[in-house]
């Protein structure tokens, strides 16, 4: 039972960090309907600017400033240099952009910082948290992870909700003619997207690095963990995403628990099949028809 | 290459060409041909896939480790006769195409990608699982021999070379075949307009898993070649890297182009080695070396993307035009192959995306 509880919590956890890389699939998906297959490459690359910062001040909280700061400079310039060509062509030559992006990313990463594993420092003790004498399998830096995503999505979703800029924003995504037509400068909007996922990437880079390490290929797996998560939430919907990001978080925390580590990408590629055969448009979606 | 008489005279030709230069070139170039000849084999099913049916895979790789694991496994327990193993190992990879090829029918544009991106993530992590039969990180060693009539100096490399470029042939000349029969028709009519092609009685579901299944044999004949050239199948080898390099093979070559793969695969393969040893011999360190040709597979797919989208064979193409003006035969590909994104969310999208360069 204490198992049991262990592995749930620890699942949400890292749920928590599959759900902000869906967080930013989906901004930029609702944006552009693009797949960004960089979005892990790009949070590697940025963890790794706040793992030099780190190095060189002494600060944890200088690096993971930076590295935000870092996530929404990469994000705009990305989409602003090669991603905005790709908008008038065949959506296959955005997907292969997004691609190419991760392997540039990936390959920079091995040149500038070298390719060995590295170590990524917590901002908080790592030692279980104990609720009496039963230890409950996750610590105060777990906390920290939770919470920072908490906060990161509700600032988000109240600023897209109550502030001009997320109205043009979700007008934009609704229906971008229109948007356009009602002044609103979409191709500005979108950079703005392509910024914020940028951060929240970021975010998920910086968080989940302590318990992976760091190297250019680290975020990988985590990318296509989100990229389930997202899917499961049906892509469309940040409150889908979240929810799918725990949902599959903690499944896999019972499987990586019971069954051994080394099954848990093969689960989650199972989910994926069996959600996309099942409800293509994510568990959340009502049933849509596909007008031609 | 219209017709088949001209296309197995090319086959015949080109076959003679490696038998040549295996002769003559050492042992190391010998190992390059036959690196060649594998990459040739996964990019050409490759470049059919997403060139003329309009999906894209990440998880090619994925199926070259299960052609690879095969053959080894059937080498080391069964001993069959490598041609039986080839045969073998093309099966289960097609099966397990087709089985993942029926989800896949499914899906559209991202999230075909990413579930093949998933699967060459996950797959690797079988071979750690199921240590025993797998051998776990170290991988399983491969036992190939050159055959008794070809005498004791026979060097193995050139002996691995002929074997892999004539797979590698006979595997372009029925693609090619493939390309220019109904089938292909059906998958390019598929590629452009899904809605139209069903009107005309086209089974759309059938074109598509038909040609992921395709282009999963394909792997799978390039990752038992892999297993007999390398003499070793270890998860490290079929990493998503791999997968991504054979993605930018066939955008190199020119998507759904058969040249073009076998371009693209020349350049795959020669150009990172060439460039780890200009960097090592200029005193840069082995990460940066190997690094090196990683980002310029980034590079060269968003350029080739946004400013050459036919690659070299369509480059080669408008060369020819140049000197012999417009044949009869020239097809009109303008643009990259397009897989049509016309769900109803999409609509209001598409708009959009038109206006969105000039605005």
């Amino acid at each position: 039972m204490v198992e049991f509880l262990q592995f749930t919590l620890s699942g949400i956890v890292f749920g928590m960090i599959y759900a902000a890389v869906a967080l930013s699939l989906v901004l930029i998906w609702r944006g552009t309907r693009l797949l960004n297959y960089a979005q892990g490459g790009m949070a590697m690359f940025t963890t790794y600017v706040a793992i030099e910062v780190i190095y060189r001040t002494g600060s944890y909280w200088a690096g993971f400033v930076v590295a935000l700061a870092a996530g929404i400079v990469l994000g705009a310039a990305c989409q602003l240099t090669v991603i905005r060509p790709t908008m008038n062509k065949p959506p296959l030559n955005g997907v292969i952009v997004t691609i190419g992006l991760l392997v540039l990313l990936e390959g920079l990463a091995g040149i500038f910082f070298g390719g060995q594993y590295r170590s990524f420092p917590a901002a908080f003790s790592i030692i279980g948290i104990k609720a009496g004498t039963t230890p409950l399998g996750v610590s105060r830096y777990d906390v920290f992870v939770v919470a920072a995503v908490l906060v990161t999505t509700l600032v988000l979703a109240v600023a897209f909700k109550y502030t001009t800029a997320g109205l043009r924003m979700r007008a934009a995504a609704f229906n971008a003619t229109i948007a356009r037509l009602s002044g609103i400068r979409v191709a500005r909007v979108l950079t703005v997207g392509w910024a914020l996922a940028g951060l929240i990437g970021a975010l998920a880079g910086v968080l989940v690095s302590p318990s992976t390490f760091l190297y250019p290929n680290s975020m990988d797996t985590i990318f296509v963990f989100g990229f389930t998560a997202a899917v499961i939430g049906g892509l469309d919907s940040p409150v889908g995403a979240v929810v799918g990001g725990l949902l599959l978080g903690i499944a896999l925390s019972y499987v990586g628990g019971y069954l051994g580590s080394d099954l848990t990408s093969v689960v989650a590629l199972g989910v994926l099949v069996v959600v996309l055969m099942i409800r293509p448009g994510g568990l959340f979606s009502a049933t849509r028809v596909r007008r031609v | 290459m219209q017709s088949l008489p001209r296309r197995l005279g090319v086959a015949v030709v080109v076959a003679v060409i490696v038998v040549f230069l295996s002769i003559k070139l050492n042992t190391f170039r010998d190992y390059q041909i036959a690196e060649i000849a594998v990459e040739v084999t996964a990019v050409a099913g490759l470049t059919m896939l997403t060139g003329l049916s309009g999906q894209i895979s990440l998880g090619n790789g994925a199926f070259m480790a299960i052609g690879a694991y095969t053959t080894a496994l059937l080498l080391l327990h069964l001993s069959w006769p490598f041609i039986a193993v080839l045969v073998l190992a093309g099966a289960v990879t097609a099966a397990a195409g087709a089985i993942f090829g029926v989800a896949a029918a499914r899906l559209r544009g991202p999230y075909l990608a990413g579930a093949t991106l998933m699967l060459g993530v996950a797959l690797p992590s079988i071979a750690y699982a199921y240590q025993s039969i797998f051998g776990g990180d170290q991988g399983l060693n491969v036992a190939f021999t050159t055959p008794g009539f070809l005498g004791a100096n026979f060097p193995l490399t050139r002996w691995q070379a002929w074997v892999s470029a004539l797979v590698a042939l006979i595997t372009l000349v029925l693609l090619a075949n493939l390309s220019y029969s109904r089938i292909g028709r059906n998958w390019r009519a598929v590629r452009d307009d899904d809605v139209a092609a069903a009107l005309d009685g086209v089974n759309v579901a059938a074109a598509r898993i038909l040609a992921f299944v395709v282009s999963a044999t394909c792997a799978g004949l390039a990752g038992a070649l892999l297993a007999i050239v390398t003499g070793l199948v270890a998860p490290g080898a079929f990493t998503i890297t791999l997968s991504i390099a054979l993605l930018t093979a066939a955008v190199i070559g020119g998507l759904g182009s058969l040249p073009g793969a076998v371009w693209g695969s020349l350049v795959i393969v020669l150009v990172p080695t060439y460039v780890t040893d200009v960097a090592t011999s200029h005193g840069l360190s082995s990460s940066v070396g190997s690094n090196i040709p990683v980002a310029a597979y980034g590079a060269v797919l968003i350029l080739v993307m946004l400013v050459f989208p036919q690659g070299i064979q369509g480059g080669l193409r408008r060369l020819l035009t140049l000197f012999t003006g417009p044949g009869p035969k020239t097809r009109t590909w303008h643009t990259a192959p397009t897989p049509p994104e016309t769900s109803s969310a999409d609509q209001a999208q598409a708009s959009h995306h038109e206006k969105e360069g000039t605005s």
